[in-house]
């Protein structure tokens, strides 16, 4: 008893939505993106410095310097769990990096004669491939992001641990880490290829600072994943269900251990990337950095109930954040306003979405 | 007398199924034999642990007591993936549905459709959308596939849900109370499939409070109550009336 397929399946009962409700438009990420619009047309009225270029490179390179870790963080908040950690792994990560590369690059200590040796005219120089050093420490200080991400990932999908309780717990365990291993005083990144850190992390490719260039690869690459891979689709569907994702033998588990590894991972990147351009990494880098950076992707539109959230909304978010800060500094309003402005936004975001879905 | 249930190899066969949730007992020496091209009706009353029997067959937690023979192998599943490897489909009393995701995105979740870009595989958007609005359209359901599972009607989730257990060659299908919320253009619907199902050989274990839909497609019924299988009749042997007072315990046992 075949049934023939109903080919002419049409649905009477239900139109088309209107473009502008329906998809993007319809999306809190949307309306920020308009409001962010709105705000450069205000802001180049109200200063003409605004759009110049200087400044907006360095509306760029500011905004870049929290983008990279929000893109991790909204993988989480996509998960429907909360990463407290990001700003903590920042600054470890960074730490690790300019020690690990201090100490092979110093003739004399231990293992370090496989990276560089002594000049007879007294100079250290590199003893091996060019970039070996710059890479073992870079590669040393996200190793670090990754134990911290996997034992948050333990804590919270085997353990059942909360994320916030979790991840509360690490910004301190790793913070204080950085105090330990630096006593307190934080390192600098020194030797014969700390100048190659420089110029990766502060440089400019094409007129654009180097961080925008890497925030933008990034983000294409977390699209991608996101939106057209298996991986993508699970993240949405812990986010969503969890207990359906479970049930539909999605390896749960295992997707939210690897979404706090891509988030410390992403953190880790992000500090090595500001104490490159810091020159330094102060053992009070970043602090309190998570609380901007969660932000920022709340305001992006990420959901923190889980199931929504994207990379061009964590870049949304970020750039409103720092185009607001960018336009106070322009018009010379008192900076302590700047964080009250901040949490202003955050509220109104999320009530703007609260109030369209109502009258949807 | 040889009845067909027990005439030849049984595709699941439940021994002395028992489970426990703390001091809970849910379930308590459940035996079962279902046949392929088999329809079992499971009736019984709130609690009485219809439910928790489908999800202990599926995978979802192990049986306190008992074992359980899937085409004759005694088999102990972990997770519900092992259970749907070897041709088990269920559709959940609660749909299991990601309201965030679309309806295609549901129906193919956890066995994506891929295709290999280079060294990626990238998901199937396109033959995913296709193949969804193919089932939808078996079962008369106006479902759209792109449409998000937050927006849509109790019978368009419930099509999304049985849809699902269409996308491999099961041996066995579950379907906890799959009518519940639906019309009566889209129960014809289920009842026929689970009709077509039958001719594939397939066994179906149907559970439903709907008398006239027990009654209509299966071959056998048997009746739940707190836990325990307190009647297996052949659907000819027994009457609406008699399945009644078995489900209210009017009547102990038959
Ligand atoms: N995860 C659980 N933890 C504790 N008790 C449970 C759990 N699942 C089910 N129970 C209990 O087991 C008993 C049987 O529940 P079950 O869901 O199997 O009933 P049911 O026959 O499906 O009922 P309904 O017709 O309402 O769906 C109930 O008393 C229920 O409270
Ligand atoms: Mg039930």
């Amino acid at each position: 008893m075949a049934t023939p397929l109903d080919s002419s399946l049409t649905f009477s009962n239900v139109g088309k939505d209107k473009w502008w409700r329906s998809g993007f438009f319809a999306s809190q990420t949307g309306y920020v993106l308009l409001a962010l619009v709105a705000l450069f047309v205000v802001m180049n009225f109200a200063s003409p410095y605004f759009l110049t270029e200087g400044n907006m490179q360095n509306v760029a390179k500011n905004f870049s310097f929290i983008a990279i870790a929000t893109l991790g963080v909204t993988f989480v908040i996509i998960t429907g769990g909360i990463d407290l950690s990001v700003g903590s792994v920042m600054c470890f990560s960074a730490m690790i990096t300019s020690m690990v590369m201090t100490h092979i690059s110093t003739p004399g200590m231990p293992g370090a004669d496989w990276f560089v040796h002594l000049a007879p005219d007294g100079k250290t120089v590199i003893a091996n491939m060019p970039g070996l050093i710059l890479l073992v420490s870079v590669l040393a200080g996200l190793g670090v992001a990754l134990v911290v991400g996997l034992v948050n990932g333990f804590c919270i999908a085997v353990l059942g641990l909360s994320p916030f309780v979790t991840t509360l717990g690490m910004l301190s365990i790793v913070r204080g880490l950085g105090y330990v291993v630096s006593n307190g005083r934080g390192s600098f990144p020194s030797g014969p290829e700390a100048s190659y850190l420089y110029t990766l992390t502060s440089g400019v490719v094409f007129g654009m600072p180097a961080p925008f260039i890497y925030l933008v690869v990034l983000a294409v690459a977390m699209a991608v994943v996101l939106h057209h891979t298996g991986f993508g689709r699970h993240v949405f569907a812990v986010g969503g269900n969890e207990k359906a994702a479970a049930l539909t033998g999605i390896p749960v588990v295992r997707v939210k251990i690897e979404i706090y590894v891509i988030c410390a991972l992403a953190a880790g990147l992000q500090g090595i990337i500001i104490s490159g351009w810091l020159g330094s990494a102060p053992a009070n880098m970043a602090t309190s950095y998570e609380l901007n950076v969660i932000a920022a992707a709340v305001i992006g539109g990420a959901n923190l109930a889980g199931g929504i959230g994207g990379p061009l909304g964590a870049i949304v978010g970020c750039v409103l954040l720092e185009v607001i800060r960018n336009g106070l500094v322009l018009a010379q309003v008192n900076s302590y306003w700047q964080q009250t402005l901040v949490g202003v936004i955050i509220i109104a975001a999320v009530l703007v979405d609260r109030l369209r879905s109502r009258m949807a | 007398m040889v009845t067909p249930h027990d005439a030849g190899l049984a595709v699941l066969e439940l021994k002395g199924i028992g489970k426990e949730f703390g001091a809970i007992r849910a379930l308590h020496g459940v035996d079962l034999r279902i046949s392929p091209g088999e329809v079992v009706g499971l009736m019984g009353d709130n609690g009485a642990g219809k439910s928790t029997l489908v999800k202990i067959i599926a995978g979802n937690f192990p049986p306190s007591h008992g074992e359980i023979r899937f085409d004759g192998k005694p088999v102990h599943f972990g997770r519900p993936i092992d259970a749907r490897a070897v041709g088990i489909e269920v559709v959940y009393q609660d749909l299991a549905l990601a309201d965030n995701l679309t309806a295609a995105a549901n129906v193919f979740l956890g066995r994506e459709l891929k295709r290999k870009l280079g060294p990626f595989a990238l998901l199937d958007h396109k033959a995913m959308a296709a193949r969804a609005l193919e089932l939808f359209g078996e079962l008369r359901s106006e479902t759209r596939p792109h449409d998000l599972v937050k927006q849509m009607s109790g019978g368009q989730r419930q099509a999304v849900a049985i849809a699902r257990t269409r996308l491999s060659n099961a041996k066995l299908v579950m379907m906890d109370e799959p009518t519940a919320a639906i019309s009566v253009r889209q129960v014809e619907q289920v009842l026929s499939l689970i009709h077509r199902l039958k001719e594939q050989g397939v066994a179906v274990m149907l559970i439903s409070h709907r008398m006239p839909d027990v009654f209509a497609v299966c071959d056998r019924v048997v009746v739940m109550r707190r836990g325990e299988k307190r009647a297996d009749k052949a659907i000819g042997d027994t009457s609406p009336e008699e399945v009644t007072s078995l489900i209210t315990g009017a009547k102990e046992a038959a």
